[in-house]
Parts: C-alpha cells; sequence; structure tokens
C-alpha cells in the first residue's frame, strides 16, 4: 500500500542513554574517540560528561526507516546534528512522510526525521527518500 | 583558519573486509535485535549474502582508514574543537559481512561562517564493492570548528 502524506513511521523510544551503549557504540562503529567514553577527557575537553556519537542518533532514526520498510528500500538518510546527548538523556526517534512521488515515482517517499530527549530538546533534524514497495 | 587551497585534496584510498562479528557488535550498540543483523543464517533465508549492515555502516567504515584521524590534522583541522554538524549517506546497495569495500575520501569544500567564528569542512566519500567495482554508498559529512575570538 502506497504511503500518504502525513503518515507517521512507528517511532523508537530508547532506553536512558548509558555508558555501556556508548562504549559498544564505539567498538562497533569504530568511533574510539575518547570524548565518547572517556569522561575525565571529555572534562578536560570543556564539557560536563562524556558526549553520545552523533552517529548514534543517525543509527536510531534510521532505525525507524529500516523499522518501516525494508533496508533496499532506503535511498538517501540525511542529517543534521542540533544539540548535544548526554548519558541518562531518553531519546525517541520519530519519521512522517511529507511527500510521496518524489521525481515523479509513485512510490518514492520523503520521510522527515527527527530524535528528541525527554524534555522535547530537538538533537537531529533530516529527511530520508524511500522507495516504499509497492 | 584552515586553508582553503585544501579543497579537491584526497588521501590514498583504502580496503576494509566487513566482518561478521563487527556488524553483531553494531547491531547490539545501536539496539537493532532483528535477525538479519546479527544471524547469518537468517540473512542467507532472508536472501542477503551475508549478515545485514545497517545504512549508517558506511559512516562506520570511515574509522578504518589507516591513518586514522590524520586526515584531518594534514588539513590543519583542531580536531578537539571539531564536531559532527551533518551527514547524508546515499545507499545504492546493501552491505554484508563478507564484502571487501574500498573507500576514498576528499575535501569537497571549505567554507568559513559568522566572520571566521565558525569553520566547516565538508568531506566527500566513496564506496564500492571490490567484489565488481559497483559503487555501494557515497557519504557526505561536514565537520564544524568553533573558533574563539
Amino acid at each position: 500500500m502506497t504511503p500518504h502524506v502525513g503518515d507517521t513511521l512507528p517511532s523508537l523510544e530508547l532506553p536512558p542513554l548509558s555508558r555501556s551503549t556508548l562504549a559498544l557504540y564505539a567498538g562497533g562503529s569504530g568511533d574510539h574517540v575518547p570524548l565518547h567514553i572517556d569522561s575525565a577527557f571529555a572534562k578536560q575537553a570543556g564539557y560536563p560528561d562524556v558526549i553520545m556519537h552523533g552517529m548514534l542518533g543517525c543509527a536510531y532514526a534510521a532505525r525507524v526507516l529500516t523499522g518501516w520498510a525494508p533496508q533496499e528500500a532506503v535511498r538517501t538518510i540525511s542529517a543534521r546534528f542540533t544539540a548535544i546527548t548526554y548519558p541518562e538523556e531518553q531519546l525517541t526517534a520519530r519519521g512522517t512522510v511529507t511527500e510521496v512521488g518524489v521525481d515523479g515515482v509513485a512510490n518514492r517517499c520523503r520521510v522527515m526525521l527527527d530524535l528528541f530527549n525527554q524534555a522535547g530538546e530537538r538533537k537531529l533534524t533530516g529527511f530520508a527518500i524511500v522507495d516504499y514497495p509497492s | 583558519m584552515i586553508d582553503r587551497a585544501h579543497i579537491g585534496r584526497t588521501w590514498e584510498p583504502w580496503e576494509v573486509e566487513v566482518e561478521k562479528g563487527r556488524l553483531k557488535l553494531l547491531a547490539k550498540a545501536i539496539g537493532e535485535t532483528r535477525p538479519i543483523y546479527t544471524d547469518e543464517a537468517a540473512a542467507k533465508a532472508a536472501g542477503y549474502r551475508s549478515i545485514l549492515g545497517p545504512p549508517t555502516l558506511p559512516y562506520c567504515l570511515l574509522t578504518d582508514s589507516p591513518i586514522g584521524q590524520r586526515y584531518l590534522t594534514d588539513i590543519g583541522i583542531p580536531t578537539e574543537r571539531m564536531l559532527l554538524a551533518e551527514v547524508e549517506i546515499a545507499c545504492h546497495d546493501v552491505i554484508c559481512a563478507g564484502d571487501r569495500i574500498r573507500v576514498t575520501r576528499r575535501v569537497a569544500d571549505i567554507l568559513v561562517k559568522k566572520g571566521g567564528a565558525l569553520e566547516l569542512v565538508v568531506f566527500e566519500c566513496e564506496f564500492t564493492n571490490c567484489a565488481d567495482g559497483a559503487l555501494v554508498a557515497t557519504t557526505r559529512n561536514l565537520m564544524a570548528v568553533k573558533n574563539v575570538q
């Protein structure tokens, strides 16, 4: 079934961000920058604590897409990072269909993506182009 | 200030083999529990070559560069004042465990904003599957450097 403008994708509600998750993401992604895993380093760099990898937020936004459509349907993902995320923040990722028939292709959708915390602070805003299976 | 003469700069391409264990760990880290992302038999049953990498995997493969973060210091980016500001990933094909991927990186642009308080460096990277030379993904990322004035 072709999506409609205004459709919301199943959102992704995450548990409070833990340091263990940051350590796992450092290992799995290969991004070993100490700012994300070593609080002493982060404090020395002027941050109150370790900060979440921006790309972990992007991975959460991408999970909203792959939870809705098969991964092969995802053509592009764009994200702009708007705020730093710290441990214990509780994130939710959302997607909304804002256009259907992009480039004149009937099933090509533009999906607005966002990621925000429990206080409503936006961490990431972006969009994806998805060829929803017809 | 970052010298705009670095626009167009490239580095030696590198190849990375996508390992099963890495994809399993990455899936665990991002909370992805579906078997196509963690179990080879399930991925094959679903029609994939092996365990499927998530759409953001190409960006992770950038960390496998043999020069590490030297590409940043090579062009004068102060890494302690740098943050990832934007990223775009174009997915042309999926990447699975066992794939060998060739990665290229170039400086696409260097921009100065807010009277020099903010500098932006745009990197563009291409990911091709070594098996057939097919382009599987491209990424464009924008690194922001805040300058104290």
